[in-house]
């Protein structure tokens, strides 16, 4: 039948149980119950139901069992967490609970479990524990309150307390009945994780009822037996438990040992059954012991068996089996004990690679690959790898290409192995080698002298090749730039040819490319003086001098004028051979570990920052380009690739200012700073850039700028770890009375900040009228595991809106005598702080905004000072007079101004500076 | 195939389970017998066994054992057959209260509860 007949009749169906509902009737249980039974189907159809929900809880007060069985079935599947009726169900609830009537019981535990809303752990997180481990209780209720409870737990954990009831929980391990013990350990798992101390009990009672399960003849447990498999579920569950610890102690230990080699044993003896399904249950406990061997990871000789056995399973014809089986040897490698064993399997591994019909088992045995390389088969694996990536799943390919480069890399020992294999790697799978594959290259070859001749040689070759993919282009220009001098004397690679075969290239390539040509072409000028003006021409060119991209133009511009002006001295030291990149680790490998990770938004943040962290001085001759334009080149970034930046040292130029002031205020800056602190802040009433905070995880740097009553300033949040931040929340906080003074405006930051990295924030300000509190910065995020809350005091004070006046001495007496209700005019004397620097306290005076008057004060060693602070509503006029008084080391400072309340802040602030 | 029940033992939003199952049903179809039986997605793993009448899929994360839920599946399917004498879609279809209560016998709260096949039919076979 058709979608529209299916709808049509279910219209029909729900006017029809909505007019029974509302008829003047009462329905009997029975009906009602049928009806509610239909919305239920009509439900699970797919349609929404948006009535019947009283009738199902009227039917929970029922003493029928059916009756009430769908009533609860029915607020399970369609009651959500928020719903009103909550009260309604959680009443019916507890007089179920409180019959005493297992069945009942057992419904109404089943109803929480599954609802499990906070309004529903409020009621019966305390009543639920005592059920459990009371002694009269049917073992069915026990079952259904153990889950019953972990529901509750994981849904309110703080509504859950551990208590005495805890050490009788770890009792239901001994339980006789195994529904019981299943339940519990499901329990016990997941609470033992949260509180390994409370359950610590439980490892010695798990590991003897496993010995008792593994140990017993097939028929001892009945029904519990499946497949002659003695309770498979329960022994997985109890291995799992026992992956919450350590391992135990040595008396608990020889008898786990015991099991788990019963367990390993069993494997081999012949099946008791054909059936699939008695294997299949043999396996998962299999499974989950080597799981808890490689959890453990301590006894040699239990490792080895694991992985002799799971080798064996690599061969087997199931899917699943050798699926499992690469999964599980693959945390095997990791382990010393095992390692070598794992190794032995490697020409099983490389024959799945091949034959596998299944993309996601070929990419496990990827995985095992990488795990079980070092140094005595990295040839091997890594050409294994290269000649798959040919055929190699799209989906995949990245990866095996990130791979790849990490191990030439890593286990190389002769770097002309490492330069072949990327260079295949370019050009086997082009399009899959990230930039950072690239950078790390070119590092190595600068940094290793002895493979720079070869290294040239190859890419030279590499280049001859009619098509070759861009990322060739680029490591050969940079390369051949750097070193093409070490093959000009073949005549086959003359530097001519060397050029023109880079020339061909090069109108082909997209821009970022093309840039860095420009660069090889200006530094070949240095290298071969016999060239130079054939390149002159090349960027004489139109094409190149006129390009309509700036970036090129301005460098075709730049190195033409750079060639003809500069003579072969400056040549040689502008264009010298980049200085040796400092060690560091892998920047291929955070990137192969992100992108394990979720976050692939933030992947283009990272390289955008790397990008700008323009450092390179070498060939790049341009800074003035790269700098003002906000894209600066990439081709240029090859200092900041990958690597975290001490923190402060390479945040990105464009945000420049910044910097120049940080370092110059480092010394009084960098102490780190009690949250709040009030030194801190009254370090920025004179000054607009420098770091506000810093601590061992954080750094917030200050860069800001005021016109008149508006002002803008950039939060810088440095992350100085290697982890990321998460939840990354900024919030400005203004006491009641000052928002109606100050207006502040921003947008929200991303919530993750990773590691090294740095982020902006740009608050928009507006002073309505004058004010006196200053906002509050609260930041918070978390840190690996702890949630980390920071206040700041935010420096934006009133003096940051004054505009400078300039008047005559004449002017200034004349309005200092308008000034002279005793209201407008504040002073204040106190003992200076600071040695009494004449050029500092000028320089001060300027920070604060106001002008500095000179020769208008009698006494020249008094300072004055005029300007008007503007707000929205207002301009108000402010002269200041600061009198020194070395003798006795005290300043007098007066303030006067049309308004007293700005008078009184004023002098204030300014009295803190000197 | 015909979607008969569904339960979620993690919170779902109420309209995102439909985008879910239909993602679901479709990366489970495209696999085939000689593929393995555990598939990735997302942040679950999907086990679907070839059970030859009935097809049932279970999402589960990474702290539980494949083989053994691989296997829960069929115990699942052999004591439906029990109850029902030999199963099929029609009696899944007709008889969905039940079929429910037995699935709340064996897994609660995303659990495995029971797996003893006596016990699990013993609440069921008293509605009889």
């Amino acid at each position: 039948k058709s979608k529209e007949a299916e709808i049509k009749r279910i219209n029909k169906e729900l006017a029809n149980i909505r007019s029974k509902f509302k008829g003047d009737k009462a329905l009997d249980g029975y009906s009602k119950k049928k009806y509610v039974c239909k919305l239920l189907f009509i439900f699970l159809l797919g349609h929404d139901i948006d009535f019947g929900h009283m009738e199902a809880v009227n039917l929970l007060s029922s003493n029928r069992y059916t009756e009430k069985q769908i009533g609860y079935l029915f607020i399970s599947v369609l009651v959500n967490s928020n719903s009103e009726l909550i009260r309604l169900i959680n009443n019916a609830i507890k007089n179920d609970l409180a019959s005493r009537n297992p069945t009942f019981m057992g419904l109404a535990l089943h109803c929480i479990a599954n609802v499990g809303s906070r309004e529903m752990a409020e009621a019966f997180a305390g009543e639920i524990p005592k059920i459990l481990v009371a002694g009269d209780t049917m073992d069915s209720v026990k079952q259904s309150a153990a889950l019953c409870l972990l529901r509750l737990y994981r849904t309110s954990p703080d509504l859950v307390p551990m208590g005495d009831w805890t050490s009788r929980v770890v009792h239901l391990l001994n339980d006789q009945h195994l529904g019981v013990v299943t339940a519990a350990t499901s329990l016990i798992s997941t609470l033992a994780q949260k509180n390994p101390e409370e359950f610590k009990t439980s490892v010695s009672l798990a590991v003897s009822r496993l010995s008792r399960i593994v140990t017993s003849a097939s028929t001892d447990l009945q029904d519990y037996t499946y497949y002659f498999v003695p309770a498979p579920w329960l022994s997985v569950k109890l291995l799992r438990l026992l992956q919450c610890y350590p391992p135990p102690d040595p008396a608990v230990r020889g008898r786990l040992t015991e099991c788990l080699e019963t367990i390993l044993n069993k494997a081999q003896e012949p099946p008791k059954s054909k059936k699939v399904q008695h294997s299949n249950a043999k396996n998962a406990v299999l499974f989950e012991a080597i799981s808890l061997i490689i959890h453990h990871d301590s006894e040699p000789n239990l490792l080895v068996r694991a992985c002799n056995q799971l080798g064996q399973f690599l061969q087997h014809r199931e899917t699943n089996l050798r699926y499992l089986a690469l999964e599980s040897m693959c945390t095997l490698a990791s382990s010393e004990f095992s390692h070598e064993a794992v190794k032995t399997h490697i020409e099983t591994v490389i024959n799945a690679l091949k034959t596998e019909r299944d993309v996601s088992v070929r990419q496990r045995a990827v995985d095992l690959l990488y795990a079980m390389c070092d140094r005595s088969n990295a040839q091997q694996i890594v050409a294994e790898m290269l000649s798959y990536l040919e055929t190699a799943d799209y989906s995949i390919r990245e990866e095996i290409v990130l791979k790849v480069a990490i191990l030439a890399e890593k286990y190389a020992v002769d770097y002309t192995w490492y330069v072949d294999t990327i260079l295949n790697l370019i050009r086997i799978a082009g399009d899959y080698v990230s930039e950072e594959v690239w950078y790390r290259v070119i590092q190595i070859v600068i940094n290793r002298d002895d493979v720079q001749g070869y290294a040239a040689k190859t890419v030279f070759e590499a280049l001859q090749a009619p098509a070759c993919h861009e990322n060739l282009v680029k490591v050969g220009g940079y390369i051949l730039g750097e070193f093409g001098n070490l093959i000009a004397g073949d005549p086959r690679s003359s530097p001519l040819i060397q050029f023109d075969l880079l020339h061909s290239k090069f109108h082909l390539c997209s821009v970022p490319t093309r840039a860095l040509l420009l660069s090889t072409y200006i530094k070949f000028v240095n290298l071969f003086p016999e060239v130079k003006t054939t390149i002159q021409d090349v960027l004489r060119s139109d094409s190149q001098l006129k390009n309509a991209d700036v970036e090129l133009q301005q460098r075709a511009v730049e190195y033409l004028r750079l060639s003809t002006v500069a003579s072969t001295d400056i040549l040689a030291t502008v264009l010298e051979e980049m200085p040796p990149f400092p060690e560091r680790e892998s920047s291929i490998l955070a990137k192969l570990k992100k992108k394990k990770g979720p976050s692939t938004v933030t992947d283009l943040e990272e390289t955008k920052r790397e990008r700008s962290a323009d450092v390179n001085g070498g060939p790049e001759p341009a800074p003035a380009s790269t700098s003002a334009a906000s894209t600066p080149s990439p081709s240029a970034d090859l200092l900041g690739l990958g690597a975290t930046p001490p923190a402060p040292a390479a945040p990105p130029p464009s945000s420049g200012g910044l910097l120049v002031d940080v370092f110059s205020d480092s010394a009084s800056s960098v102490a780190p700073l009690a949250p709040g602190s009030e030194d801190n802040f009254a370090r920025f009433v004179c000054k607009n850039n420098g770091v506000l905070f810093e601590n061992q995880l954080l750094q917030i740097g200050l860069k800001s700028e005021f016109r008149q009553n508006l002002g803008r300033m950039f939060i810088f949040y440095g992350n100085k770890t290697s982890t990321q931040f998460l939840n990354f929340t900024p919030t400005l906080i203004c006491a009641d009375d000052l928002q109606s003074n100050l207006n502040l405006q921003t947008k929200p930051v991303d919530p993750t900040v990773d590691g090294g990295a740095q982020v902006q924030q740009v608050v928009n300000i507006e002073c309505v009228s004058d004010f006196t509190e200053a906002p509050v910065l609260n930041i918070q995020f978390r840190y690996g595991g702890t949630f980390q809350n920071v206040s700041v005091k935010l420096p934006i004070t009133l003096n940051k809106f004054f505009q400078p006046t300039e008047m005559a001495s004449q002017d200034f007496f004349q309005r200092w005598k308008q000034l002279s209700n005793p209201q407008q005019e504040v002073q204040n004397i106190f003992k200076a702080k600071h040695p009494m620097d004449t050029e500092i306290t000028k320089a001060k005076i300027i920070g604060f905004g106001s002008a500095l008057l000179e020769e208008v004060d009698p006494n020249p060693a008094n300072f004055v000072g005029a300007g008007i602070i503007h707000t929205r509503n207002t301009q108000i006029g402010c002269l200041l007079r600061l009198e020194p008084n070395l003798q006795a080391q005290m300043y007098r400072l007066t303030l006067r101004t049309s308004k007293d309340t700005v008078s009184q802040r004023l002098c204030e602030l300014l009295s803190e500076q000197f | 195939m015909i979607k008969f029940f569904l339960m979620y033992y993690e919170h779902v939003e109420i309209n995102k389970p439909t985008l879910l199952e239909t993602e679901v049903i479709k990366s489970c179809l495209s696999r085939s017998n000689e593929q393995y039986s555990f598939i990735e997605y997302k942040d679950f793993k999907l086990i679907y066994p070839e059970n030859a009448a009935l097809f049932i899929v279970v999402g589960v994360n990474d702290t539980e054992n494949e083989m053994a839920i691989y296997e829960f599946i069929h115990n699942f399917v052999e004591v439906l057959d029990e109850y029902f004498s030999r199963v099929s879609e029609l009696d899944i279809m007709f008889n969905l209260e039940k079929v429910h209560i037995i699935l709340e016998e064996m897994v609660l709260n995303g659990c495995i509860v029971e797996t003893n096949r006596a016990r699990i039919l013993a609440p069921p076979q008293i509605l009889d």
